[in-house]
Protein backbone atom coordinates (compact mmCIF):
# COMPACT_ATOMS: atom_id res chain seq x y z
CA UNK A 1 0.00 0.00 0.00
CA UNK A 2 1.14 3.22 -0.75
CA UNK A 3 1.37 5.96 1.95
CA UNK A 4 0.38 9.30 0.36
CA UNK A 5 2.61 11.97 0.14
CA UNK A 6 2.31 14.50 3.27
CA UNK A 7 1.68 17.57 0.72
CA UNK A 8 3.58 21.38 0.97
CA UNK A 9 6.00 20.28 3.37
CA UNK A 10 9.53 18.93 3.14
CA UNK A 11 9.70 17.60 6.70
CA UNK A 12 8.62 14.20 6.33
CA UNK A 13 9.93 12.66 9.60
CA UNK A 14 11.96 9.31 10.48
CA UNK A 15 15.88 9.33 11.53
CA UNK A 16 17.07 11.76 9.48
CA UNK A 17 14.90 14.51 10.71
CA UNK A 18 15.32 13.73 14.10
CA UNK A 19 19.30 13.62 13.65
CA UNK A 20 18.88 17.25 12.19
CA UNK A 21 16.99 18.67 14.75
CA UNK A 22 18.61 17.38 17.71
CA UNK A 23 21.96 18.42 16.11
CA UNK A 24 20.58 21.85 15.83
CA UNK A 25 18.80 21.94 19.36
CA UNK A 26 22.14 20.50 21.00
CA UNK A 27 24.35 22.86 19.13
CA UNK A 28 22.44 25.89 20.09
CA UNK A 29 22.38 24.83 24.00
CA UNK A 30 25.98 23.93 23.69
CA UNK A 31 27.26 27.29 22.49
CA UNK A 32 25.11 29.19 25.00
CA UNK A 33 26.82 27.68 27.94
CA UNK A 34 30.15 28.03 26.05
CA UNK A 35 29.43 31.67 26.46
CA UNK A 36 28.96 31.59 29.92
CA UNK A 37 31.52 29.06 30.68
CA UNK A 38 34.41 31.34 28.96
CA UNK A 39 33.60 34.43 30.94
CA UNK A 40 33.30 32.39 34.80
CA UNK A 41 37.06 31.04 33.36
CA UNK A 42 38.47 33.95 32.10
CA UNK A 43 37.77 34.99 36.12
CA UNK A 44 40.86 33.50 36.72
CA UNK A 45 42.36 36.60 35.62
CA UNK A 46 41.19 38.41 38.18
CA UNK A 47 42.68 36.08 41.13
CA UNK A 48 41.17 33.26 43.47
CA UNK A 49 38.73 35.19 45.73
CA UNK A 50 36.53 36.08 42.54
CA UNK A 51 37.44 32.68 40.89
CA UNK A 52 36.45 30.50 43.78
CA UNK A 53 33.03 32.65 44.72
CA UNK A 54 31.73 31.90 41.54
CA UNK A 55 32.68 28.19 40.60
CA UNK A 56 30.62 27.58 44.15
CA UNK A 57 28.39 27.68 42.07
CA UNK A 58 28.89 24.27 40.15
CA UNK A 59 28.92 22.51 43.25
CA UNK A 60 24.93 23.72 43.51
CA UNK A 61 22.98 20.58 42.85
CA UNK A 62 20.52 21.79 40.46
CA UNK A 63 23.83 22.98 38.65
CA UNK A 64 25.10 19.60 38.90
CA UNK A 65 21.71 18.04 37.02
CA UNK A 66 22.48 21.02 34.44
CA UNK A 67 26.57 19.97 34.39
CA UNK A 68 24.77 16.18 33.25
CA UNK A 69 22.04 17.85 31.09
CA UNK A 70 25.28 19.48 29.40
CA UNK A 71 27.29 15.90 28.56
CA UNK A 72 23.96 14.74 27.10
CA UNK A 73 23.84 17.85 24.66
CA UNK A 74 27.66 17.69 24.07
CA UNK A 75 28.06 13.69 23.39
CA UNK A 76 24.75 13.93 20.87
CA UNK A 77 26.50 16.63 19.06
CA UNK A 78 29.56 15.28 19.23
CA UNK A 79 28.30 11.62 17.70
CA UNK A 80 26.12 12.58 15.35
CA UNK A 81 28.87 15.30 14.04
CA UNK A 82 30.72 12.33 13.09
CA UNK A 83 27.61 10.74 11.18
CA UNK A 84 27.61 13.76 9.17
CA UNK A 85 31.35 13.76 8.54
CA UNK A 86 31.42 10.41 7.62
CA UNK A 87 28.49 10.52 5.43
CA UNK A 88 29.69 13.85 3.93
CA UNK A 89 33.24 12.65 3.09
CA UNK A 90 31.84 9.30 1.89
CA UNK A 91 28.32 9.83 -0.05
CA UNK A 92 27.68 6.14 -0.16
CA UNK A 93 27.01 6.21 3.22
CA UNK A 94 23.81 8.10 3.14
CA UNK A 95 21.78 5.09 1.39
CA UNK A 96 22.74 3.70 5.47
CA UNK A 97 21.89 6.89 7.50
CA UNK A 98 19.15 5.18 9.42
CA UNK A 99 21.27 2.53 10.62
CA UNK A 100 23.98 5.14 11.17
CA UNK A 101 21.78 7.06 13.20
CA UNK A 102 20.75 3.91 15.28
CA UNK A 103 24.36 3.48 15.84
CA UNK A 104 24.78 6.93 17.04
CA UNK A 105 22.22 6.35 19.39
CA UNK A 106 23.58 2.94 20.35
CA UNK A 107 26.63 4.51 21.20
CA UNK A 108 25.04 7.39 23.12
CA UNK A 109 23.98 4.86 25.35
CA UNK A 110 26.79 3.29 26.04
CA UNK A 111 29.00 6.26 26.93
CA UNK A 112 26.23 7.92 28.57
CA UNK A 113 25.84 5.26 31.33
CA UNK A 114 29.18 5.57 32.99
CA UNK A 115 28.73 9.50 32.87
CA UNK A 116 25.83 9.08 34.54
CA UNK A 117 27.15 7.14 37.05
CA UNK A 118 30.37 9.26 38.11
CA UNK A 119 28.36 12.23 37.62
CA UNK A 120 24.99 10.97 39.64
CA UNK A 121 27.56 10.37 42.45
CA UNK A 122 28.85 13.54 42.32
CA UNK A 123 25.50 15.33 42.15
CA UNK A 124 24.37 12.67 45.51
CA UNK A 125 27.63 14.36 47.01
CA UNK A 126 26.53 17.68 46.46
CA UNK A 127 22.97 17.15 48.51
CA UNK B 1 5.94 35.08 -0.12
CA UNK B 2 3.27 32.91 1.58
CA UNK B 3 1.52 30.40 -1.20
CA UNK B 4 -2.31 30.50 -0.75
CA UNK B 5 -3.41 27.25 -2.62
CA UNK B 6 -1.76 24.28 -1.38
CA UNK B 7 0.36 22.66 -4.03
CA UNK B 8 -0.95 19.52 -5.42
CA UNK B 9 1.89 18.59 -7.97
CA UNK B 10 5.10 17.43 -7.74
CA UNK B 11 6.69 20.57 -9.55
CA UNK B 12 4.39 23.04 -7.86
CA UNK B 13 5.64 21.44 -4.46
CA UNK B 14 9.50 22.10 -5.47
CA UNK B 15 8.28 25.23 -6.13
CA UNK B 16 7.16 26.49 -3.04
CA UNK B 17 10.41 25.02 -1.42
CA UNK B 18 12.29 26.97 -4.08
CA UNK B 19 14.69 29.36 -2.17
CA UNK B 20 17.88 30.52 -3.80
CA UNK B 21 20.84 28.77 -4.35
CA UNK B 22 23.17 28.43 -1.94
CA UNK B 23 26.50 30.83 -2.21
CA UNK B 24 28.96 28.18 -3.96
CA UNK B 25 32.04 30.74 -3.32
CA UNK B 26 35.19 29.80 -2.23
CA UNK B 27 33.99 31.07 1.41
CA UNK B 28 31.02 28.63 1.68
CA UNK B 29 33.02 25.78 0.44
CA UNK B 30 35.76 26.89 2.87
CA UNK B 31 33.15 27.11 6.14
CA UNK B 32 31.96 23.62 5.25
CA UNK B 33 35.33 22.63 5.99
CA UNK B 34 36.33 24.36 8.81
CA UNK B 35 33.43 22.64 10.33
CA UNK B 36 34.25 19.16 9.70
CA UNK B 37 37.56 19.56 10.51
CA UNK B 38 36.89 21.53 13.32
CA UNK B 39 34.31 19.38 14.50
CA UNK B 40 36.40 16.24 14.31
CA UNK B 41 39.20 17.87 16.73
CA UNK B 42 36.74 19.43 19.05
CA UNK B 43 35.61 15.97 19.50
CA UNK B 44 38.83 14.95 21.20
CA UNK B 45 39.27 18.43 23.15
CA UNK B 46 35.86 18.35 24.51
CA UNK B 47 35.32 15.25 25.31
CA UNK B 48 38.67 14.76 27.13
CA UNK B 49 38.37 18.22 28.25
CA UNK B 50 34.59 16.84 29.93
CA UNK B 51 36.05 13.66 31.01
CA UNK B 52 39.07 15.22 32.92
CA UNK B 53 37.36 18.18 34.52
CA UNK B 54 33.97 16.96 35.08
CA UNK B 55 34.00 12.97 35.51
CA UNK B 56 37.46 12.32 36.49
CA UNK B 57 38.38 12.05 40.66
CA UNK B 58 35.47 13.97 42.15
CA UNK B 59 34.93 15.89 38.96
CA UNK B 60 33.69 19.89 39.40
CA UNK B 61 33.91 19.27 43.28
CA UNK B 62 37.52 19.85 43.14
CA UNK B 63 37.83 22.34 40.45
CA UNK B 64 38.59 26.00 41.98
CA UNK B 65 41.32 28.66 41.79
CA UNK B 66 44.03 25.69 42.46
CA UNK B 67 42.74 23.57 40.06
CA UNK B 68 42.98 25.94 37.50
CA UNK B 69 46.36 27.49 38.35
CA UNK B 70 48.25 23.95 38.58
CA UNK B 71 46.55 22.99 34.81
CA UNK B 72 47.64 26.58 33.28
CA UNK B 73 51.36 26.21 34.63
CA UNK B 74 51.46 23.47 31.58
CA UNK B 75 51.79 24.48 27.98
CA UNK B 76 50.29 21.57 27.40
CA UNK B 77 46.87 22.04 28.81
CA UNK B 78 47.39 26.23 27.93
CA UNK B 79 47.63 25.12 24.46
CA UNK B 80 44.95 22.20 24.77
CA UNK B 81 42.60 25.12 26.31
CA UNK B 82 43.34 27.47 23.85
CA UNK B 83 42.65 25.55 21.13
CA UNK B 84 38.94 24.39 22.12
CA UNK B 85 38.14 28.27 23.24
CA UNK B 86 39.28 29.32 19.33
CA UNK B 87 37.62 26.62 17.37
CA UNK B 88 34.67 26.19 19.97
CA UNK B 89 33.89 30.04 19.53
CA UNK B 90 34.22 29.77 15.61
CA UNK B 91 32.80 26.20 15.53
CA UNK B 92 29.52 27.43 17.42
CA UNK B 93 29.19 30.78 15.89
CA UNK B 94 29.13 29.70 12.40
CA UNK B 95 26.32 27.13 13.39
CA UNK B 96 24.64 29.81 15.05
CA UNK B 97 24.94 32.11 11.88
CA UNK B 98 23.87 29.36 9.76
CA UNK B 99 20.68 29.18 12.23
CA UNK B 100 19.67 33.17 12.01
CA UNK B 101 19.91 33.01 8.76
CA UNK B 102 17.26 29.83 8.35
CA UNK B 103 14.66 31.61 10.72
CA UNK B 104 15.33 35.46 10.60
CA UNK B 105 14.53 36.61 6.89
CA UNK B 106 13.68 40.09 7.71
CA UNK B 107 17.03 42.31 6.65
CA UNK B 108 17.29 44.36 10.01
CA UNK B 109 16.54 41.77 12.57
CA UNK B 110 19.51 39.54 10.60
CA UNK B 111 21.97 41.60 10.18
CA UNK B 112 21.50 43.20 13.74
CA UNK B 113 21.91 39.19 15.41
CA UNK B 114 24.52 38.36 12.83
CA UNK B 115 26.72 41.38 14.12
CA UNK B 116 25.74 40.53 17.45
CA UNK B 117 26.65 37.10 17.58
CA UNK B 118 30.42 38.60 15.55
CA UNK B 119 30.42 40.84 18.42
CA UNK B 120 30.22 38.62 21.37
CA UNK B 121 32.59 36.21 19.90
CA UNK B 122 35.47 38.28 19.09
CA UNK B 123 35.39 39.88 22.27
CA UNK B 124 35.11 36.17 24.17
CA UNK B 125 38.08 34.86 22.19
CA UNK B 126 40.21 37.68 22.84
CA UNK B 127 39.12 37.96 26.71
CA UNK B 128 39.82 34.20 26.77
CA UNK B 129 43.26 34.36 24.45
CA UNK B 130 44.60 37.08 27.07
CA UNK B 131 43.72 35.25 30.28
CA UNK B 132 45.38 32.03 29.40
CA UNK B 133 48.47 34.09 27.94
CA UNK B 134 48.78 36.67 30.41
CA UNK B 135 47.86 34.29 33.19
CA UNK B 136 50.83 34.04 35.90
CA UNK B 137 50.32 30.81 38.13
CA UNK B 138 53.16 32.58 40.96
CA UNK B 139 51.13 35.68 40.67
CA UNK B 140 47.88 34.25 41.23
CA UNK B 141 46.50 36.25 38.78
CA UNK B 142 46.63 37.41 34.83
CA UNK B 143 49.59 39.74 34.63
CA UNK B 144 47.22 42.60 32.48
CA UNK B 145 43.75 42.03 33.87
CA UNK B 146 42.68 42.48 37.10
CA UNK B 147 46.02 44.38 38.19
Amino acid sequence: MRVPEKIGTVYRGGQGQWSWAFHRITGVAVFLFLLAHIVDTALVGWGPELYNRVVAVYHNPIIRLMEIALAGLVLFHALNGLKIIAIDFFPKLSDRHKELFGIVLGLYIILMVPALYFMGRGFFRSL
Amino acid sequence: MAVSTRPTTQRERRAAYARPRPGSGSMELWTWFFMRISGMILVVLVLGHFTIVHILGEGVDRVDFAFVSGRWSSPFWQTWDWTMLFLGMLHGANGMKVVIEDYVRRPGPRAALKSTLYMVTFILILLGTLVILTFDPAKGRSTVLGG
